[in-house]
């Protein structure tokens, strides 16, 4: 059987607020995944390397703050620049529909902006793994 | 008595006669059941002098003035800062002409972290959520024009707030206008930052240490200065229910009241200064109930537990706000009605001021025009709806009485939670309150996506919306140069001697356990930088390190 889906949510730069980053933590420990919570204050890489650490097959960006388009690329870009293709970056927070455009140009999997469901992130990352290889994307 | 058993009785015969027995139970915000009707039964044990009585008189539940609104009407402040000091000016004046009454700052996420623009966390952040203040230099530019005994500012926050009230103060002298004739608010609540919101530097104790410090010094030479403005605000939006919001609040306020005693000030001295600020949502009339609640009890801890004897020590100054987590982004425009509808629990509850978000405030900066709306919704509540004119209009109501029974006995209960644990500072460590709020984050998140708290637009009566509805605010990147900019210019210009001595002032006082604030207050008109100060300030005090909980 495959392992389960191991997840990083973490709190890029200065932003406090950590309300949705944990209820999404919780969402997704509750669909059987195996969750790791940076906490707070968090750099690029710091993240980075707690995503290598921690064998994380998704890190996920929570960012309330309006600074996900440098934070989001210092990871993408950070991780690439280690040579790490294997991990799928998802972001969450206060974006508006022009920046997850853009944060898609960037190398962002996909976005959950303000009023997302709880339930359509963990749908979509148990959708990334529906064959048993790993990531898809 | 006899009365109240013969209306129970036609209570139950009415209830089954009706078949209300059978209708659907239902709960309050907070988790309560709720009965269909409440009666003079549930409320017979309330005396009224004792319990109810008369505004402006103990225990105040029904208002802390004697004519409220009808002598005052509360202050309409907005709270508003973005970009540099300039942009921040120009917004203020533009609110100020609409009729505002003062200027709540709101400062970028480095400031308030007590970072330099300069500084490599910063980067992305700089002049984002907030305006950026580096040195007195930006803080001048921002009060460019703005008399200071004229107008009262309201600075949202804590870790460096000594630092942002030394610097008020300086500018308030280069405006010829002593600190005795300065008006404001700080929050200076550090505890609500390691709970929720995490714009936390130091350990726990150490930020006792400043903020007791803070009050020391407003108390003496600031005497229309509130120096303390603890946020339930920033707990309730984190998940906090209404009881964890009044009763972690108190329990902090409690923390800060001792660490003041300590120093050998008397209650009286300092009490009257403290204000709080609270969050409302979208049950008014739970909501107006919870103030008058946490009016009387915040008067009986005073009174009781800290020995006040003045009045003005056991009053419960508030000011509201409707969340911005009960703004939604379906739909915006359907959030200047909710905002209506929160800013009506806060005028029934009798708060003294209200900041009111604009419809898109949640998900950017507003726009002028949005933040004149979110003006006018407090303007038309205030001048055309008459609710003004009588005090407490709700008091009296069997239903509002019980109410506030109620949640007075959950915040009490909360309260004895944390008490048992050796206090607030010791809960924070442990996480316990943390824990507590993200589980209620969760269950309301769930109950959201199961429908089960219903959201208009949301999860009922949802449309196909066409993307991006809202025109936001754009942030301008160059900000972000501007602001290094000017760092390094009054970098070049200053006296680096001048600099490091009061540099090394401070730290000296730091370690001795001296009170800051005249240090700060001379350090700050070196034009040394936030980032620089705290700098020196950690190296005594030390960094928190968060317990991690989800």
């Amino acid at each position: 059987m495959r392992r389960k889906i191991r997840i990083l949510v973490a709190k890029p730069g200065l932003d406090g607020h950590d309300r949705g980053a944990k209820v999404i933590a919780r969402a997704f420990r509750d669909a059987g995944m195996e969750v790791i919570y940076t906490g707070l204050h968090q750099s690029p890489e710091q993240i980075i390397n707690a995503a290598i650490q921690e064998d994380v097959d998704v890190i996920g960006l929570s960012i309330l703050s309006g600074a996900h388009i440098g934070l989001s690329r210092k990871v993408v870009e950070g991780l690439r620049k280690k040579g790490v293709t294997d991990k799928v970056v998802i972001v969450g927070g206060t974006i508006d529909e022009r920046d997850v455009q853009r944060l898609k140009a960037i190398g962002v999997a996909e976005v959950f902006g303000p009023g997302s469901p709880i339930d359509s992130l963990v749908n979509y990352v148990q959708g990334l793994f529906v064959n048993d290889r790993g990531p898809t994307v | 008595m006899d009365q109240i058993r013969k209306i129970r009785e036609e209570v139950e015969r009415w209830e089954k006669g009706y078949e209300v027995d059978s209708l659907p139970s239902a709960e309050s915000e907070m988790g309560e059941p709720l009965k269909v009707l409440y009666t003079p039964a549930d409320v017979a044990e309330a005396d009224y002098l004792d319990r109810i009585g008369f505004p402006g008189i103990y225990p105040f539940t029904r208002g802390i003035y004697p004519g409220m609104y009808r002598k005052n009407l509360w202050q309409m402040r907005l709270y508003a800062g973005f970009g540099t000091a300039e942009d921040t000016n120009q917004r203020w004046k533009f609110l100020l002409a609409s009729g505002n009454n003062g200027v709540g700052c709101a400062f970028d996420l480095p400031t308030q972290m007590g970072l330099d623009s300069d500084d490599p966390l910063a980067e992305d952040e700089v002049g984002r959520v907030g305006v950026a203040i580096d040195t007195l230099k930006d803080m001048e530019m921002m009060y460019d024009g703005l008399p200071l005994d004229r107008i009262a500012s309201s600075f949202n926050i804590n870790a460096p707030g000594a630092i942002i009230l030394a610097m008020y103060v300086a500018i308030g002298q280069k405006q010829g206008v002593p600190p005795s004739k300065l008006s404001g608010t700080l929050a200076n609540d550090l505890l609500c930052e390691y709970v929720s919101r995490g714009m936390w530097v130091f350990p726990p104790k150490p930020s006792l240490k400043i903020a007791a410090d803070i009050v020391e010094y407003c108390t003496r030479e600031m005497p229309r200065f509130y120096p303390f403005n603890i946020r339930g605000i920033v707990m309730r939006e984190a998940g906090a229910t209404m009881a964890q919001e009044v009763g972690y609040s108190f329990c902090n306020a409690t923390e800060y009241v001792r660490e003041v005693l300590e120093r050998g000030i008397g209650v009286d001295e300092f009490a009257p200064r403290i204000s709080f600020f609270f969050c409302s949502g979208l049950h008014f009339l739970e909501e107006a109930a919870k103030y008058r609640a946490a009016r009387r009890l915040w008067a009986r801890i005073m009174k009781e537990k800290f020995g006040a004897q003045k009045p003005a020590s056991m009053l419960l100054r508030a000011t509201g706000m409707i969340g911005g987590s009960y703004y939604r982004p379906r739909e915006p425009e359907t959030n200047l009605i909710r905002g209506a509808y929160g800013l009506l629990g806060n005028v029934l509850g009798g708060l003294q001021g209200m900041l009111h978000p604009a419809m898109d405030e949640p998900f950017a900066i507003p726009t002028e025009k949005t933040a004149r709306l979110a003006l006018r919704t407090q303007q038309i509540c205030a001048y055309e709806t008459g609710i003004t004119e009588t005090v407490d209009p709700l008091g009296g109501s069997y239903y509002i009485e019980a109410l506030t029974n109620r949640i007075e006995e959950k915040i009490e209960e909360v309260m004895r939670q944390i008490e048992e644990m050796g206090g607030a500072v010791r809960a924070i460590e442990m996480g316990f309150m943390q824990k507590n709020i993200s589980n209620e984050a969760y269950q309301t998140a769930q109950e959201e996506l199961q429908g089960k708290r219903v959201v208009v637009g949301m999860n009922k009566f949802v449309i196909e919306e066409k993307k991006g509805e809202m025109t936001l605010h754009e942030f301008t990147p160059e900000v972000y140069e501007k602001q290094i900019e000017r760092l390094e210019q009054v970098r070049a210009e200053r006296r680096s001697s001048e600099v490091q001595s009061a540099l090394d002032a401070v730290r000296s006082a730091a370690e001795k356990g001296e009170n800051l604030m005249p240090h700060l207050i001379e350090v700050v008109k070196t034009y040394a930088s936030v980032g620089e100060i705290m700098k020196s300030l950690k190296e005594v005090y030390g960094e928190f390190r968060e317990p991690i909980t989800i």
